[in-house]
């Protein structure tokens, strides 16, 4: 009897409680590793534009005369390629997506980062 | 005679989850010659690979399937490690491994709901797509990424699993089996799938053979070929059987999918079992030059990534070919002779990727 297979399922799914969750009134599930998007810290990028050359969609523009950092965020693919690559630790990865918008834009963000004065060089002996 | 009549089935239409679309030569009801073409969603990754790096053009590869993206990220590394000569790691091997057999069973659970839609069964499609929700929660817990998981990159991965999460992940999988069980018994025993999928579609074995069939759709009709058995990253320290039946119609097809999942649970646990510590990646060096044809096995069947490199850091040429490109002229033959409202159940049933194909 082929019949009545489904049946049992069918009640254990009336009886227990939904599957989904009420979005957005319950927050989203996230972990730690969730790559929502990519966060970026000023004060700390030496502006090396790996990131620029590392990203798969081109999505990152890094100007070093106006000192500024952009990302398209219609163009990131969230690889974390920039991420992983970042010699200065100035990426990482937020577990937020970003929010809908209604047209194109770019994010652009000012790098404040000032690279810190070189020890003064000792006087050599002989002189 | 019977006047003949072109009806167009997709490129959109309700049972299909992308776009293809075939002219179907009825005559009355009857199927007598289908006509497909593709190209509605073409977006030249084989053409960009020459504009990125060969390091970040893992993350485009990945980007060719939205279902099995694991698999095609991981041929790419592998069809590169070999032009250069990279041997990875042992453990980066086995995680290879558990995530690819994770993508296949949220790939199959997919396809079944999918399967239960084409013919009507809303219950059970829904059903498949709750358990397959578990299987995606590993993804996003291990990986970062439900669907696009961007873990493998040449010479390694690049994320580990703790040892705590993988024993985790394996009881959570004998839950995950007693679900699965319930799940398939239904398709397997119940009168009114079986009335819709039996003696629907069939392919014999020599038409499959002829006609390259890959995949479940080939096994399904008792070609026994599969690229795991070929022992590529840890496939070949594992134990598991290949899975045929010998009738060749969509259930046969549904038949071998089902059984797979259960197989798939057991490669996950078998690996989780003999894992060794150590490193999961190697550094690399120097820049690809040489070619490469590197073959693996997709949820879908056998996928085939060309690779070929000069020396410098972009390669010169990739080629793609994906199961669902091999499966298309098996589908044509199963859907000539047949019901006219049989063709959603028959063209579901060789698990058309369409993004896959055109690449």
């Amino acid at each position: 009897m082929g019949f009545f297979e489904m049946t049992k399922t069918a009640l254990k799914t009336v009886m227990s409680r939904p599957a989904t969750i009420l979005y957005p009134y319950q927050p989203a599930k996230k972990t730690g590793l969730t790559r929502g998007h990519v966060a970026y810290d000023g004060s700390k990028c030496i502006s090396c534009s790996i990131c620029v050359k590392k990203c798969p969609s081109q999505a990152i523009l890094l100007n070093k005369e106006a000192k500024t950092w952009q990302i398209d965020r219609f163009r990131c693919v969230v690889c974390s390629s920039c991420v992983d690559t970042c010699p200065s630790k100035c990426l990482f990865m937020d577990t937020q997506y970003t929010g809908p918008a209604v047209e194109k834009s770019v994010e652009v963000f000012a790098i404040t980062y000032v690279k810190p004065a070189k020890p003064e060089k000792k006087d050599e002996p002989n002189q | 005679m019977t006047k003949q009549i072109i009806v167009p089935f997709g490129p959109q239409h309700p049972v299909l989850p992308e776009p293809i679309h075939l002219d179907l030569v009825l005559e009355d009801e009857r199927v007598v010659d289908v006509i497909p073409s593709i190209g509605y969603i073409h977006r030249g990754f084989e053409k960009l690979v020459e504009k990125r790096e060969f390091t970040e053009y893992v993350y485009v590869a990945e980007r060719t399937c939205g279902i099995c993206s694991f698999i095609h990220g991981m041929t790419y590394c592998v069809g590169v490690e070999q032009i250069m000569n990279i041997e990875v790691p042992e453990r980066a091997d086995y995680l290879r491994t558990i995530w690819s057999e994770y993508s296949r069973l949220h790939s199959h659970l997919l396809w079944l709901g999918l399967f239960a839609d084409s013919f009507g069964f809303e219950n059970l499609f829904m059903n498949a797509w709750r358990i397959r929700e578990r299987i995606l929660d590993v993804f996003e817990q291990t990986t970062g990424g439900r669907v696009i998981q961007g873990t493998c990159k040449i010479g390694g991965v690049r994320r580990d699993i703790a040892n705590e999460k993988l024993a985790e992940m394996s009881s959570n999988l004998d839950s995950i089996r007693k679900e699965i069980e319930d799940l398939t018994n239904v398709f397997l025993h119940d009168d009114t799938v079986r009335h819709r999928t039996r003696n629907v579609g069939v392919l014999s074995r020599e038409d499959a053979y002829h006609l390259g069939a890959v995949g479940p759709t080939g096994r399904g009709s008792g070609v026994a070929i599969d690229l795991r058995k070929t022992g590529y990253a840890a496939y070949g320290k594992l134990n598991f059987s290949m899975v045929t039946d010998s009738c060749g119609d969509a259930y046969s097809r549904c038949l071998v999918r089902c059984k797979e999942l259960f197989s798939s649970i057991d490669l996950i646990q078998q690996a989780i079992r003999k894992i060794p510590d150590g490193p999961i990646e190697v550094k690399v060096t120097g820049a690809p030059n040489g070619e490469f044809f590197c073959r693996a096995e997709q949820p879908r069947g056998e996928l085939v990534h060309y690779i070929k490199g000069n020396g410098t850091k972009f390669l010169v040429r990739s080629r793609i070919r994906t199961p669902t490109l091999s499966n298309i002229p098996s589908l044509i033959k199963m859907l000539q002779g047949c019901e006219l409202a049989d063709v959603p159940v028959i063209v579901l049933s060789i698990d058309p990727c369409i993004s896959c194909t055109e690449r």
